[in-house]
C-alpha cells in the first residue's frame, strides 16, 4: 500500500492527483484508464479542498492499494465536516445554455469514470472509496460482458 | 495550460493547450472574459492539444457561454479528442455546443 498526506489546499493538488495517477501507471493501466481516474480523484479532491474545512485547515489523505488480480482501492480521507458527496443529486444536464446550471458535475463524473465509489464516516473523518479496473464500465457489467462474450464464442 | 488567440474574419480562434483543471480554469475563463471583454462575440474553442478538462473547465465554459449567449454571441469547438471528448458527451455539453472536426469545418460553418 502506499499513502500522502498533505494539507488540503488547491496549491497540492496536482502533486495528489500525481500519486493517484502514479499508482494506475504502477499497475500497468492505459494511459486513457490512467486519465479517467485522475478526473475522478481531482473531482473528489477540489471538493475537499473547497468546503472540507470551512474557515480552517486540515489534510487529505491518500491511500492506493492493490486488489485482486487488477482492481486498485483508492481511498480519499478528511477530517472536515460531515460529507456525503453520493447524496449530491444528478446534474441538470438539459441542452440548454441559457437555463443549465453549473453545478453536480464533479460527482456525476466520478461515478462514470470509477468502477464503484462509496462513502463512509469513520469517527470523525470522510472516507471516500473508489474501486478502479483497468476497463471503466461497472464491475457488475464487466462479468455480463465476460458471460455475453463467452456466449458468442461457444455460438 | 497555455492559451493562444488568433484574430480570424468572422470569428476569433482560441487554442488551449494542456489541461483545464480547479488550478488553470479561472485562468482559462478570465482569457475568455476577456476576450468577449473587448467585443468579441464568436469565439472558436480549438482544442486540439487539449490534454485533459475537470468539471472545473465545464464550469468555466457554462459561465462564459451564458454570458455570449446574453449578448446574442456564441461559442464553438474543434478538434476534441480522446479523454476531453469523452467528458464533453458524458456530461451532455456535445447538445449544448456545435462541435466540429477541425477548425477549417468550423469556420466553413459560420
Amino acid at each position: 500500500m502506499s499513502k500522502i498526506t498533505l494539507p488540503a489546499r488547491i496549491e497540492n493538488l496536482r502533486r495528489l492527483v500525481q500519486f493517484v495517477s502514479g499508482c494506475a501507471r504502477h499497475q500497468g493501466y492505459s494511459e486513457s484508464r490512467t486519465n479517467e481516474i485522475e478526473l475522478a480523484a481531482e473531482e473528489a479532491l477540489v471538493n475537499i479542498c473547497r468546503y472540507a474545512y470551512p474557515g480552517g485547515e486540515g489534510d487529505i489523505a491518500l491511500r492506493c492499494r492493490r486488489s485482486g488480480r487488477d482492481r486498485i482501492i483508492i481511498e480519499i480521507e478528511d477530517s472536515g465536516i460531515p460529507f456525503d458527496p453520493l447524496s449530491a443529486s444528478e446534474p441538470d444536464l438539459r441542452p440548454d445554455i441559457a437555463r443549465r446550471a453549473a453545478g453536480g458535475l464533479g460527482i456525476f463524473l466520478i461515478r462514470k469514470m470509477v468502477n464503484e465509489v462509496h462513502y463512509r464516516r469513520d469517527v470523525n473523518k470522510n472516507i471516500l472509496t473508489f474501486i478502479v479496473s483497468p476497463e471503466r464500465r461497472p464491475l457488475d457489467a464487466r462479468k455480463e460482458h465476460a458471460r455475453s462474450t463467452q456466449g458468442r464464442k461457444s455460438a | 495550460m497555455e492559451i493562444v488567440t488568433e484574430k480570424g474574419k468572422e470569428c476569433i480562434v482560441v487554442s488551449v493547450k494542456g489541461k483545464i483543471d480547479a488550478v488553470t480554469s479561472p485562468d482559462f475563463e478570465k482569457g475568455l472574459a476577456d476576450l468577449i471583454e473587448k467585443g468579441e462575440m464568436i469565439l472558436l474553442l480549438n482544442f486540439t492539444s487539449l490534454e485533459y478538462i475537470s468539471s472545473a473547465g465545464l464550469r468555466s465554459i457554462l459561465a462564459i457561454a451564458k454570458t455570449l449567449k446574453a449578448k446574442n454571441g456564441k461559442m464553438l469547438f474543434a478538434g476534441l479528442r480522446g479523454p476531453v471528448k469523452e467528458v464533453f458527451k458524458i456530461s451532455g455539453f456535445e447538445s449544448l455546443f456545435k462541435i466540429f472536426e477541425t477548425t477549417e469545418e468550423a469556420l466553413k460553418s459560420l
